[in-house]
């Protein structure tokens, strides 16, 4: 912990210092959203990364949690409890853990496919039972609040999202610190343990089950402190922040930053977020890009982005990153042209009528030149990564190769 | 790659638009040489990001020839989308058509759409409004789903009431839950469709008229808009002809139903002359096909049975079977001016149609507040439109009520059919025609609004 | 109420065998690979979206001969080029491919045909009711769905035990390196049998498109079904898939068809509540309401007291 004091005081400073640079209405509203997917999608980490546990219904325990949440603000609105909203995200917290005790009693008997079955069912069943029971749940239209009621903390009555932010990011925090305590932790070790060998977890004398429900009993409560903030941050909730939407969405986080590594979840929520705030922005196919994305990063970096980062350790403690530096560069730039003639092909498809601009350039799609260029790129792009890939992959083995005077203490 | 240049070819040469002309555009080599002359007009999501940058790098007052900027909230991509985007193709139609071709409004102001993807969901509309809070967009058109409809009227009323003097007005064109002009109504959201008991209204009355019908089935998604059809079909039948029997009142769960055919045999049996069903998409289409599937031969009273492959799916199987309450006549049209509209929309847009006319009345109603206050601040836009009367393209006359922001229009049931179409849907030949209309008045209902004004 | 019953049983009968074409092939390819193919849904929708732009050049019989096919080397394609891939890195990471997968082809079916409802048409041939009972028709197309089902049942059952071929799969699932060893291509069986699996999902999207609606979203509203049919019938398991598949089908019509519910069963235990009562939603609840989703109570139900599933005989 100690070794680690400096990165989570620079964790903070980024916390407090993020807004100031992203002050922008929507670039706040981007902020408040990444707090929340970051601590649900490590609540999510907890059951697979660290646990082994494929959940497709981990957003019931957020959703319940938001629900909770939302009618908690109402009943300080209604002055039934005086509280500070502050504390809101405790009340997720709490319903998240008691939806985890009860659900996890049966589901965590079996890990594998049984669980991940019986999370999808769990699932299903807690959505349509949203959708019925529309008293508690407000049906389709979800359940509303207001955050501005209840005592002010030390003057501030949430009233602007920058506010907001704050809280979120000390929640964050804290959360975040929680859930990389519960990793060092004896559950967590064990976790860890039935994860990759659940018959020697057993015979060293643990009860498989025990370590897995206790891991997604905290995953429940993280789940539902995400809920809580959600709550604050939106004041409403609906159905389909508990279903299989947002259970699906959390795992493509957690894969895509990467689930050996604590890091990894955050690095996917940040990446996810920021791709479905902004990038649906600028084209109507970007679910398409999304989705190959997606696909390209499960075939080629099944380690995730924080994996491919990791890659890098041993290339640094060789102190040869340096010699990784230009073929990246000479394999990037064909690449990144090929990306964008791609992007532009897909885009002047749709276009119709209208003229698509690129770098400059003006396409329209019943011209038989811009279709053209557009193909002379794409294949400009590919053959050029071809081509230079043998080089980077003769680049890479030599920067793995560990160098004369250390080779000794390399494992 | 063929796949993809094999598909989706242009349509049209047409191109009038002059919105979104850029002088970053003028100096590029045009490759388009038929283009070149068409005019030079960027698309409108880069359009979108230039303005973006714009707004980020200066918050300048407006000027004279800045564009009035009005945001369009609706699905633009994923499964809703189809409806969202016809929805915009007829709003920027409009705004070219009526204004920006004849040199814009407020004195030579263009009228820029910014479109506004919420994917339908509550979530992702309120982060689509703090994005258009961001862009400084003061007037969001949105229609889809009534779920949203709701959460964006809150998010406003919220965010109107923590931020003065940067207000945001609500263009409701197509969300019908009552409560949005009655328990929940807001000085900031104005709706130009008629809501659902206003439609019901009309509809019964329609049904009550045939003496032929004993028995009724309502069929609906297990939703509140669903429920509100269910209720007031059954008290409004019960007060116009206590004689017709309710044979049945099922819900089933919104999207989530496979074959219909279930449902139909229970339909069957209870030997229900017609159906009454506010269904709408996937589920409405599956539901019709069932029933024409199992031989049944009832009429199927619905509210979204047209347009966007439904009409094209449903065909000659439908054709004097399906009927439709909706506010916007398409056969037969009743004036000129609204003629050249639909053909110019045809002629620019010939794979879609105008689904929601509706959408052009509202714009003009807007242009006309703008235009009465010199103004494009949204409460001096509220006030105007308070109590405004109005005479649409089609020669409607329209009335939107201060009390409550509830637009008065005339209604219509139309009938599926090819025959004495003149404007198709689906380009299918087949189309709706009108067999039965209610006057503006006529559609006056009460409401329960306590509306709170803003001071000024 | 017979009437009601008896046409519920024939609904039932062909939502299951519907069901059932989908999850023969998903539980051969789990079988085989040990990948629970969550695309397996978007198969099916590929195989109507085909069929519909097919059957415009080749009628509706071209369609469900040359669909299908299509579907099926897309399927091989994307085991050899993806899942193959894939597979070094674990069945979690298969799984997530496959999850990948079906959100980008709902996405490309979108890019391609556009997000309208598609007006594909059953053939004209079968524009007759099969046979009328108690004054409803039931429609020849709908019989026609039934044989079609049944020849898969048939063939597949015949290949898989009295085939060499079907030896060699069997042999295959449960000893992949033996069969390597006495020198049969593993990967191309893998390969096969995942383009078979495929077409059978595409064959089931022909002939479904017609009475289903061929639209954007067929995929999502049967996508997880399948998979609980597979699960509650037995990963691995022919016979349990298609127990399951029946199960489901009938267990969903009839539900439909009960017009009860808790207030009959509150009046049978003599209890009434108020409407004002907080739980009115709950006492006023009835079965055709909760009938889709009676498959995943069913689900964990099973899991809960019968892990293997109803046929099955392994977890993993």
């Amino acid at each position: 912990m100690k070794k680690q004091l400096p990165v989570w005081l620079g964790f903070a400073l980024a916390l407090v210092f993020l807004p100031s640079i992203f002050d922008s209405v929507l670039g706040i509203s981007i902020l408040n959203q990444m707090t929340i997917w970051i601590i649900f999608a490590l609540s999510y980490n907890m059951l697979l990364g660290q646990g082994g546990m494929l959940s497709f219904g981990h957003a019931v325990y957020f959703g319940l949690g938001g629900f909770m949440s939302v009618h908690a603000l109402n009943l300080i609105a209604d002055e039934v409890f005086v509280f500070s909203i502050t504390l809101i995200p405790l009340v997720g917290g709490a319903v998240g853990l008691v939806a985890a005790i009860f659900i996890g009693s049966f589901s965590t008997r079996k890990s594998g496919t049984v669980f991940a079955m019986i999370s999808l069912g769990i699932g299903e069943l807690i959505v349509a039972s949203s959708l019925i029971f529309a008293d508690f749940f407000g049906g389709e239209a979800g359940v509303t609040g207001d955050r501005t009621y209840g005592p002010p903390f030390f003057g501030i009555e949430f009233l602007q999202d920058a506010e907001v932010y704050y809280l979120g990011a000390f929640w964050l925090f804290v959360a975040t610190l929680f859930m990389y305590l519960f990793t060092q932790t004896p559950a967590g070790r064990m976790a860890n343990a039935v994860r990759d060998n659940p018959e020697r977890a057993e015979f060293i004398g643990y009860s498989t089950r025990r370590v897995r429900f206790i891991s997604f009993c905290a995953a429940g409560l993280f789940a539902g402190i995400a809920g809580g903030l959600f709550a604050i941050n939106y004041e409403f909730i609906t159905e389909e922040n508990l279903n299989a939407l947002t259970s699906g969405r959390v795992l493509l986080m957690a894969y895509i930053g990467g689930l050996g590594f604590f890091i990894g979840p955050i690095v996917g929520a940040v990446i996810l977020t920021l791709m479905n705030s902004l990038l649906s922005n600028y084209s109507e196919m970007w679910m398409l890009y999304l989705g190959i994305m997606f696909l390209l990063t499960v075939i080629f970096l099944p380690r995730g982005f924080a994996g491919f980062i990791m890659m890098h350790q041993i290339a640094w403690q060789n102190r040869r990153l340096g010699t990784l530096i230009l073929p990246y560069f000479v394999t990037a730039v064909p690449a990144l042209v090929f990306l964008a003639a791609f992007v532009g092909l897909v885009e002047l498809s749709h276009k119709g009528d209208d003229i698509l601009p690129f770098f400059g350039l003006s396409l329209g799609a019943e011209s038989m030149l811009s279709w053209g260029i557009l193909l002379a790129l794409a294949g400009i792009g590919a053959l050029g990564v071809k081509l230079s890939r043998p080089r980077l992959a003769a680049a890479w083995a030599l920067a793995n190769t560990p160098t004369a005077d250390d080779r000794g203490d390399v494992r | 790659m063929t796949l993809i240049l094999g598909l989706r070819r242009p349509q049209s040469k047409h191109h009038q638009s002059t919105r979104h002309q850029s002088k970053h555009h003028q100096s590029t080599p045009h490759l388009n040489s038929a283009r070149a002359a068409a005019g030079q007009s960027l698309t409108r999501r880069a359009s979108l990001s230039i303005g973006a940058l714009a707004c980020a790098l200066s918050f300048s007052a407006a000027t004279a020839q800045e564009p009035i900027r009005l945001g369009f909230m609706d699905p633009l991509s994923g499964t809703f989308a189809s409806v969202g985007t016809s929805g915009l193709n007829v709003l920027e139609f409009a705004a070219d058509y009526f204004y920006n071709s004849k040199g814009g409004i407020l004195g030579g102001r263009m009228i820029e759409i910014v479109p506004l993807d919420n994917k339908q969901s509550p979530t992702e509309t309120q982060l689509q409004f703090r994005r258009a809070v961001s862009e400084e967009l003061r007037i969001i058109f949105q229609g889809n789903s009534s779920a949203v409809a709701n959460t964006l009227n809150q998010t406003i009323a919220k965010h109107n009431r923590r931020n003065a003097g940067q207000e945001v007005l609500q263009i409701n064109y197509a969300a019908v839950d009552p409560i949005l002009t009655n328990e929940e109504c807001s000085f900031w959201h104005f709706r130009f469709d008629a809501h659902a008991v206003m439609k019901l209204d009309v509809l019964t009355d329609f049904i009550a008229m045939n003496d032929e019908l004993s028995s009724v089935y309502i069929i609906g998604q297990d939703y509140s808009f669903g429920q509100v059809v269910a209720d007031n079909t059954i008290r409004l039948l019960g007060e116009k002809r206590p004689d017709i029997e309710i044979v049945g009142n099922e819900f089933h769960p919104i999207g989530q139903v496979k074959d219909f055919t279930p449902y139909v045999t229970k339909i069957a049996s209870s030997g229900a002359d017609a159906v009454v069903t506010g269904n709408f998409g996937a589920d409405m289409v599956s539901l019709a096909r069932s029933i024409i599937d199992s031989g049944l031969d009832v009429p199927i009273y619905t509210f979204y049975a047209a347009y966007d492959g439904i009409t094209a799916t449903l065909g000659a199987d439908g054709k004097d079977r399906i009927r439709l309450i909706h506010t916007d006549r398409a056969n037969p049209l009743a004036s000129d001016e609204r003629r050249d509209f639909y053909r110019a929309f045809k002629a620019k847009h010939p794979d879609s149609d105008i689904t929601q006319s509706r959408l052009a009345n509202a714009l003009m109603m807007v242009v006309q507040a703008m235009e009465q206050s010199q103004s494009t601040d949204p409460y001096d836009i509220a006030v105007q439109l308070e109590d405004m009367r109005f005479t649409s393209i089609a020669g409607d006359e329209l009335w939107m009520r201060g009390e409550d922001h509830q637009l008065f229009q005339p209604l219509y049931i139309s009938k599926q059919t090819d025959e004495g179409i003149e404007f198709d849907a689906d380009n299918s030949g087949f189309g709706l025609l009108t067999e039965y209309e209610v006057g503006t008045s006529e559609t006056i209902t009460e409401h329960s609004c306590r509306m709170r004004r803003p001071r000024r | 109420m017979f009437e009601v019953f008896v046409f519920a049983t024939l609904n039932g009968l062909v939502t299951g065998l519907l069901l059932f074409m989908l999850a023969s092939g998903l539980t051969l390819i789990f079988s085989m690979m040990g990948v629970l193919n969550f695309a397996h849904a978007s198969f099916y929708m590929l195989g109507a979206y085909f069929a519909y732009t097919l059957s415009a050049y080749l009628g509706f019989w071209g369609g469900l001969l040359f669909a299908p096919l299509i579907v099926g080397c897309i399927g091989a394609a994307v085991e050899r080029y993806g899942l193959r891939r894939v597979h070094q890195s674990g069945h979690v990471a298969e799984l997530v491919f496959t999850f990948g997968l079906a959100f980008l082809i709902e996405e490309a079916v979108q890019f391609f045909w556009g997000r309208d409802t598609k007006n594909y048409q059953s053939p004209e041939l079968f524009d007759f009711a099969l046979f009328t009972l108690f004054g409803q028709e039931f429609s020849a197309y709908r019989g026609f769905m039934i044989a079609i089902a049944c020849l898969i049942f048939g063939a597949l059952y015949f290949v898989l035990t009295r085939s060499r071929v079907g030896i060699i799969i069997q042999a295959s699932i449960s000893h992949p390196q033996t069969v390597a060893n006495l020198g049969h291509n593993v990967p191309l069986i893998f390969m096969c049998v995942f383009g078979v699996g495929t077409a059978l999902a595409g064959v089931a999207g022909v002939i479904a498109g017609p009475v289903l609606t061929t639209f954007p979203g067929m995929a999502t509203v049967l996508g997880s079904i399948v998979f609980v049919v597979v699960v509650i019938g037995g990963l691995g398991s022919l016979p349990g898939a298609l127990i399951a598949s029946l199960l489901v089908g009938l267990l969903q019509s009839y539900a439909i068809a009960a017009d009860v519910g808790m207030p009959e069963l509150l009046h049978l235990l003599g209890l009434s509540f108020d409407s004002s009562h907080p739980l009115n939603d709950l006492w006023t609840l009835n079965l055709p309401q909760i009938a889709p989703v009676l498959p995943y109570l069913l689900l964990v139900l099973v899991l809960i007291f019968k892990p293997t599933g109803l046929m099955g005989n392994r977890e993993q």
